[in-house]
């Protein structure tokens, strides 16, 4: 078995093409079906690290906190997701609520800490016996993170129950609108150029010493 | 951002093997004619790889094509379809209060919004909970046909679709989050209560096995079979 350094397959169509460097800010496009090549994450890759810690600090807000305060008849009743999931499992809908407690708590937690931890110690140490399975592991993990999804589902739980009681939007539901930017901005980074920033780690140690 | 999507910026590498400018047309000569195969994870490219060989980068398992691809996906879609019919006809929650107990289907819930004025709403919900799984069978059903039998019919719109499908999918659990909340928090003993329903787990389970579907699916299928011709017509 060996690599073929110089070339690149398309993922969506498999052509065969020339691995040239992309420049600053230059994406490298499949010429057969457009799918993306590779792209330039050099200046990206420095900024994932913060937002990666930043999007952390805004999740914890988000699942401590109440999201929506309902009022009805002088009776405030109010729900954390967490306290949402344990009350649909309670109510014997198990499948329903490790599905939700899945792709809303665990699995961008998971993403989060795990992207931080490689993030950190691949300006430190390069390789890491664990580090392959990590970086397969939230690439396994992207497609199930739906925090945007969430979002987009209280706002429409939201509207509905204005026609029946009073409701107050909580901390929590500003708190998971940030997280969704800062997300989608941590998600544009494919786990897969961590693989190029050890190696280009690598190389730089070894020229040094 | 740094890195924005504008044609500008963005350049495509148009060069192929022979370096020439390749039109679409053109066979483009693609790894698995060469005998190379792709990392899944890392994009890196081998050759002479043999049976259970793993990626010397990341570790993957390497394959040619995902396996067993086509049975895979059709056993996903035929169980998604099979779990679409209670999804629709049974209840996604039900409404208890003073008046009495109010139960609610998909289709029902978004009467409800249209009737009630939030037309935006409406058609936010009938998109992301009807036409999108409906969407996304038809075209993952119409994917793995034209695949199977070979056909070399829009093979780029074929490809767009896919990649539409990979977007969209997601978007369909929407309804399952609505349903969570409402439960979670209208727990007023007495007052009003909302249970789900036993038609919001069939409705998360099509969810499900359509993305599974779809992530089982291997694209680059569509285009093995223009390989195919190029090289009985050389």
């Amino acid at each position: 078995m060996q690599e073929v350094a110089d070339l690149i397959a398309c993922e969506e169509c498999d052509a065969i093409h020339s691995r040239s460097a992309p420049g600053r800010n230059e994406i490298a496009l499949c010429s057969r079906c457009g799918a993306e090549l590779e792209r330039d994450m050099s200046a990206y890759s420095r900024r994932v690290l913060p937002l990666a810690i930043a999007s952390f600090l805004i999740y914890i807000i988000a699942n401590t906190f109440p999201i929506v305060e309902m009022e009805l008849q002088g009776i405030v009743s109010r729900t954390t997701l967490i306290g949402s999931v344990l009350s649909l499992n309670a109510a014997d809908m198990p499948f329903v609520a490790s599905l939700v407690l899945a792709t809303t708590i665990l699995f961008p937690l998971i993403q989060l800490l795990v992207l931080i931890y490689l993030l950190a110690s691949v300006t430190r140490s390069g390789y890491h016996p664990a580090f392959n399975l990590l970086v397969r592991l939230i690439q396994t993990l992207q497609p199930w993170v739906m925090v945007e999804v969430f979002l987009l589902g209280t706002i429409v739980a939201l509207v509905k129950l204005t026609n029946m009681a009073t409701v107050l939007p909580g901390v929590a539901l500003w708190a998971f609108g940030a997280l969704t930017i800062l997300l989608a901005a941590v998600s544009s980074f494919n786990p897969r150029y961590i693989w190029k920033m050890a190696l280009s780690k690598k190389t730089e140690r070894s020229h040094v010493s | 951002m740094s890195a924005n999507n504008t044609p500008n910026t963005a350049q495509a590498v148009k060069q192929t093997l022979k370096g020439e400018s390749a039109g679409k047309e053109l066979p483009a000569r693609t790894a698995a004619s060469l005998g190379m195969v792709s990392c899944h994870h890392c994009a890196t490219l081998w050759k002479d790889v043999k049976g259970h060989d793993r990626c010397g980068r990341c570790g993957a398992r390497l394959h040619m094509r995902k396996p067993d691809s086509v049975n895979r996906t059709w056993a996903f879609l035929i169980a998604a379809c099979i779990m679409y019919v209670p999804a629709n006809t049974l209840p996604v929650m039900t409404t208890a209060s003073l008046l009495g107990e109010q139960p609610d289907t998909i289709m029902s819930g978004i009467i409800y919004f249209w009737v009630s004025g939030s037309w935006i709403l409406a058609v936010i919900v009938f998109i992301a909970s009807f036409l999108v799984p409906l969407f996304k069978l038809a075209a993952l059903i119409l994917l793995l046909i034209t695949a199977q039998r070979g056909s070399n019919w829009r093979l780029l719109q074929r490809a767009k679709l896919y990649r539409l499908v990979e977007v969209t999918g997601r978007w369909s659990m929407l309804d399952v989050f609505v349903v969570t909340l409402l439960a979670g928090l209208v727990q007023i003993k007495g007052f009003a209560t909302v249970y789900a329903g036993a038609g919001i787990a069939a409705f998360a389970a099509v969810v499900v096995l359509t993305m599974l579907a779809s992530l089982s699916f291997d694209p680059r299928l569509t285009w093995d079979v223009n390989e195919q011709e190029s090289r009985k017509r050389v």
